[in-house]
This record gives C-alpha cells, sequence and structure tokens, in this order.
C-alpha cells in the first residue's frame, strides 16, 4: 500500500505540474494580457510599464520559473480591482464552490442509482424506457439553460425559491439541481449498463439457482459486483462538478470561484482569473488523487497494477 | 488497472463505443429494424437544423440583425398580444426570435463542424502515428493526454479566452483543443491492438511502407469509431459553444447565436419567457438528435453487433 501511495502521490505532482505549465502556456501564448488589461487607446510607453511591472518583458523560461514559484507559495499578485492578494479573494469563496458541487453530487447519485437499478431490473418494460428517456434528455440539455428554465418556472411562476444568492437551504436547491442533472443522467446510464452486465454472470445464476430472492441476489450480490465503474465515475465527477459551477454561479449569483473567476475576466482582473483557474484545476487534481488512494484501499487488485 | 477501469467508466457513461457489445442483443430482425429506426428519427431535428444553417437568407422571415423598436418583446402568435408575421415574437430589440434561431443554427453549426473536424482529425492523426510507433513520443503524448483530462476544459477555454479575447475563430480553436483527446485516445487504443494482426504484418512483409499501412489499412478500420466519436462531439460541443456564448466568452453581439441569445434573454426572463425558452429548446433537441443518432451508428458500424444484425 505504502508503495502504491508513493507512487499516487508521484503522478498527482506531475500531473499538477502539467496543469499549471498548461495554464502558464494558455495564458502567456494566447495574446498579450497587458494589451488585454489597459483600454485600447493605452500609449505604448504605458503598454511597456505594466508589461515591466507584470514581468512580461523578461524571457519566457525566467517568467515560467517565478510563474511556478508564484503558484507554489500561493503567490498570484494583488487583484486590481480588490486590491487584495488574488489568492486570498479565491480561497474565500472555495468554500461555496465546494458546497455547490457536494450538493449537486448527492443530488445525483439519489436520484441517478435507484432510476439506474430500475431500469436495468424492468430492462425494455415501461420503467426502463422512462429512466432512460430522463437520462438521454438529460444529457442534451446545457446547464444554464436549465437554470433559467428553473428560475422561470420554480422563482418567477410559481414563487417557490429564492432566485438568486446563497444563504438558507432553499437557495441551494436549484443550483444544485441544474448542476446535477447531467451528472445524474450519466451516471444512471452507467449504473443501468454496469448492472446489466453483471446480471448476465453466471455467479448471478447461481444465486438464483440457490433460491434466494430476487431482490437480494440484486441487491446483495449483483449491485456489490457492478459498483466499482460507477464509484470510479462518481469520483471522478466531482471535480467535473467543479468546472460545471462556473456556468452555473454565473447563472444563480452563487459567489463562488467560478463566477469571480468570469466576472474578473470583463473587468480584466488578469491575476484572479490566473488564480481562480489554477485553483480550480488543482482541486480537481487533488480530488482524483483521493479517489485513487480510496480505491487503493478498498481494492487491494488495483494496488499491484 | 486503476487506469483501465477508470477509462471504461468514463467510455461508458459517454456512450462511447466499445462496450455496446457488452448488452445481450436482441433478435437479428427486430434488432436491424429498430437501428434503422433509431437513425432515422434522431435525424429529422438534425437535419432541419441543418437546412435551417444552410438555407437561413431565404427561409428566415426577416433580418436577424435589425429591430424595430415599436415591436418590442412581442409574445409568440398564441398569445393575445402578438404581432403578425413574428410567430416566435421578438426580443427585447425588436428582433425576431424566429429569425435570430434560424440564422443562429448557420452559427452555432458551423462552429461545432469546424471544431469537431480540426480536433477529430489532429487527434485521430495523433492517435494513429503514436499507436503505431509507440516509443518516447507516444509516452509523452499519453502524459499529455492524462493532464488536459485533469483538467475541467470550461477552465481552460475561460483561460485561453480571458487573454485572446472572445471571438469565432479562437471559439472553433478552443472548442478543437477540447475534441482531439477523445480521438486521439481511443484511436490510439484501437491501432495498438491492429497493428499486431495477420493483415497488417502481411502488408509490411509485401514491402507497403508506413504511411501506406497507415491510410489504406488501419485508418478504413477505425474510421467507423471515428465517426461515431465525431457524431457525440459535435453535440457536445454545440453545448460548450453556446454555454461559453453564454458566459460572454463566445460568439458576441449582434451576430445570432443560440448561446448568447440566451445570455441576453435571462436578464429579462421575467418580462419575456420566449426569448429565453425557444433557443435553448433547440439545442436540446439538436443535441439529443446528434446523441442518439451516435448511439444508433455506433450500434450499426461496431462490427462486434454488426454480425449480429445480420
Amino acid at each position: 500500500m505504502f508503495q502504491y501511495l508513493v507512487r499516487k502521490v508521484f503522478h498527482t505532482l506531475f500531473v499538477a505540474l502539467g496543469v499549471v505549465t498548461l495554464v502558464f502556456v494558455a495564458l502567456r501564448l494566447s495574446g498579450d494580457p497587458a494589451a488585454t488589461m489597459l483600454p485600447g487607446d493605452a500609449t505604448v510607453d504605458e503598454l511597456a510599464a505594466l508589461r515591466r511591472t507584470l514581468g512580461l518583458d523578461r524571457p519566457l523560461h525566467l517568467q515560467y520559473v517565478a510563474f511556478l514559484g508564484g503558484a507554489v507559495r500561493g503567490d498570484f499578485g494583488e487583484s486590481f480591482r480588490h486590491q487584495q492578494p488574488a489568492f486570498g479573494l479565491v480561497l474565500e469563496r472555495l468554500p461555496a464552490t465546494l458546497e455547490l458541487a457536494f450538493a449537486a453530487l448527492v443530488l445525483a447519485v439519489v436520484v441517478a442509482l435507484p432510476l439506474g437499478i430500475l431500469a436495468a431490473v424492468y430492462r425494455g418494460r415501461t420503467a426502463d424506457v422512462l429512466a432512460m428517456s430522463f437520462a438521454v434528455v438529460g444529457q442534451a440539455t446545457p446547464y444554464f439553460w436549465m437554470g433559467i428554465m428553473l428560475i422561470l418556472v420554480v422563482s418567477v411562476e410559481l414563487g417557490w425559491l429564492p432566485t438568486s444568492g446563497r444563504g438558507s437551504w432553499a437557495h441551494l436547491i436549484l443550483p444544485a439541481i441544474t448542476l446535477g442533472t447531467h451528472f445524474a443522467a450519466s451516471l444512471a446510464r452507467l449504473t443501468r449498463t454496469s448492472l446489466l452486465e453483471v446480471l448476465g454472470q453466471n455467479f448471478v445464476t447461481t444465486a438464483r439457482a440457490k433460491g434466494l430472492a430476487e431482490g437480494s441476489v440484486i441487491l446483495r450480490h449483483a449491485l456489490k459486483n457492478a459498483a466499482v465503474p460507477v464509484v470510479t465515475l462518481i469520483g471522478l465527477q466531482f471535480g467535473t462538478l467543479l468546472g460545471g459551477a462556473v456556468v452555473t454561479e454565473t447563472i444563480f449569483a452563487w459567489p463562488g470561484v467560478g463566477r469571480l473567476a468570469v466576472q474578473s475576466i470583463f473587468v480584466r482582473d488578469y491575476p484572479v482569473v490566473q488564480a481562480g483557474v489554477l485553483v480550480l484545476a488543482l482541486s480537481f487534481v487533488a480530488l482524483n488523487l483521493l479517489v485513487d488512494l480510496l480505491y487503493g484501499a478498498l481494492d487491494p487488485r488495483i494496488r499491484d497494477e | 488497472m486503476a487506469r483501465s477501469i477508470r477509462a471504461s467508466a468514463m467510455s461508458k457513461a459517454s456512450a462511447v463505443p466499445l462496450d455496446a457489445a457488452l448488452v445481450p442483443p436482441a433478435p437479428p430482425a427486430v434488432r436491424g429494424r429498430r437501428i434503422r429506426w433509431a437513425l432515422w428519427l434522431p435525424m429529422i431535428p438534425v437535419a432541419l437544423a441543418i437546412v435551417a444553417a444552410v438555407a437561413a437568407p431565404w427561409i428566415a422571415p426577416v433580418s436577424p440583425t435589425t429591430g424595430e423598436l415599436a415591436a418590442r418583446l412581442k409574445p409568440p402568435a398564441w398569445q393575445a398580444a402578438a404581432l403578425a408575421g413574428r410567430p416566435l415574437g421578438t426580443d427585447l430589440l425588436g428582433r425576431d426570435v424566429l429569425s435570430r434561431l434560424i440564422w443562429g443554427a448557420r452559427v452555432s453549426l458551423l462552429i461545432a463542424v469546424f471544431a469537431t473536424a480540426i480536433g477529430a482529425a489532429a487527434g485521430s492523426l495523433i492517435g494513429l502515428v503514436t499507436g503505431y510507433y509507440r516509443g518516447r513520443v507516444d509516452r509523452v503524448i499519453t502524459k499529455l493526454i492524462d493532464i488536459q483530462l485533469a483538467f475541467p476544459f470550461v477552465l481552460l477555454a475561460i483561460a485561453v479566452i480571458a487573454v485572446a479575447g472572445p471571438s469565432i475563430p479562437v471559439l472553433v480553436v478552443v472548442l478543437a483543443i477540447g475534441a482531439w483527446v477523445g480521438h486521439a485516445r481511443i484511436v490510439r487504443g484501437l491501432v495498438l491492438s491492429l497493428r499486431e494482426r495477420d493483415y497488417v504484418q502481411a502488408a509490411l512483409a509485401l514491402g507497403a511502407g508506413t504511411p501506406r499501412v497507415l491510410f489504406r489499412h488501419l485508418l478504413p478500420e477505425i474510421l467507423s469509431v471515428i465517426v461515431v466519436l465525431a457524431t457525440f462531439d459535435v453535440g457536445r460541443i454545440i453545448i460548450l459553444e453556446s454555454t461559453l456564448s453564454f458566459l460572454g466568452l463566445g460568439v458576441q453581439p449582434p451576430t445570432p447565436s443560440w448561446g448568447s441569445d440566451l445570455r441576453d434573454a435571462a436578464a429579462y426572463v421575467r418580462q419575456a419567457w420566449w426569448t429565453a425558452t425557444f433557443p435553448g429548446i433547440a439545442i436540446m433537441i439538436v443535441v439529443l438528435g446528434l446523441n442518439l443518432m451516435g448511439d444508433a451508428l455506433r450500434d450499426l458500424l461496431d462490427p462486434r453487433t454488426r454480425r449480429e444484425t445480420r
């Protein structure tokens, strides 16, 4: 287990380095930040001065080293707009984003697992058709549109829930549904496929042949074996939800990292964009490591790959 | 092991080929007919969107960008205050919602198709070469794929667009960067096993050069998988493009696009539900059509299931 742990941590550090590098490349090669940050009528001298302040006049490899050093120390410079360290601003918002992603995850799991199981058990019948219709429609619906429709129907027409902001649990419901539906759809499909696959195997036939009740066959024997890919997807998706949170936060004015990053693009608050993107991406990497370690602890076969 | 479990979980969730044969098939005759229906039916919304995109100048009732201020926020035809000749109502600037929907199809489809084509071509080529040669380049590319997969795509797009500025060419490139990984990973995996087959060895023994083996022998074998993947990708990219446009990072006004129209509409959804409803329905049914087409194509083209349909 120790060897596995070391290997995984090493791999994660490598990926994290890659992610930081990728952000550096994306930010430096896609244009001139100084030109983006200053108004269109800025003089050449003003541009040069800002480049010097940001360190953009130095050779690229030195910039990269400085960027890496900053990322390690959590130093991304000061926010132009808030006159505070960008990293601190982002960290303040991180709990809100994690809360939203976690709520969406729980909601998706609670809805998708029963749907997937139902669809597999009643394969080809009405329950299956209904559950899978929900799943394919859910996969085709853009997050943000679902959010707008929920606001329109549930908040504006019916007046049941608040339209935006964060506070009570009532504020959390619509954003969590918005963010969780897409994931619930793919999870339901995967649960169905995975369970159907297991139900065709010999040990299930044996369990039935020895006279076990069908409920017990499914819940105690089949489900346990169908769980591995399902649990993997759940672990992986938590990170993906962090990306989806960017959109959901914008619709519901949820005070998280994603909304902050998007708003900062429009006011050209470049250090905050940089810090926001990196913090979310590295949280994603860290969560993946957690899932991998959990796996190694649960299933010894994975450890000795 | 961990990676293979993870890969299979991901491919099943996104309904990518390879796992189609795991579910026991229905009897051949029923299956053949069902596949044909499953393919033709979802083609209807997709075909409609293509017609709208191609023929926009001729079928759109009025110009999508000129509005009449007197005709602001008129509801669709079936409501009392509707305006004649504006079947789906008008938006905040008095522009015709239907006309914008039709022109929006052109922008959204064009971006999605171009981005998919670039991503699929680049990804497949990279997968083909790395899977065939293996070695050091392969290891580097595999790591690169790992890193990009460890990164929520929307964030990468935000990082690039924050600096490059939002425009349609930037959008196409960014979306293509999001698409190449899937193709590279799956094509590489297929080529790794195909290159050991007897017919490839035979071709090499007969003196065929590498390009010939790659493009005449291996590529045709995996083309069907690429087509299926690309079908799913077009749908995925339509959603991504509209998402970025919704955030204000994609198509810019006054160019009509489903996503950027929804951005405007969200602001005054209380006064005019129709402006926020129709573009979303358009995205949903087109993507639904593409996803179902992808499912059906996969069942039809996957050699393992095809045998059973005959």
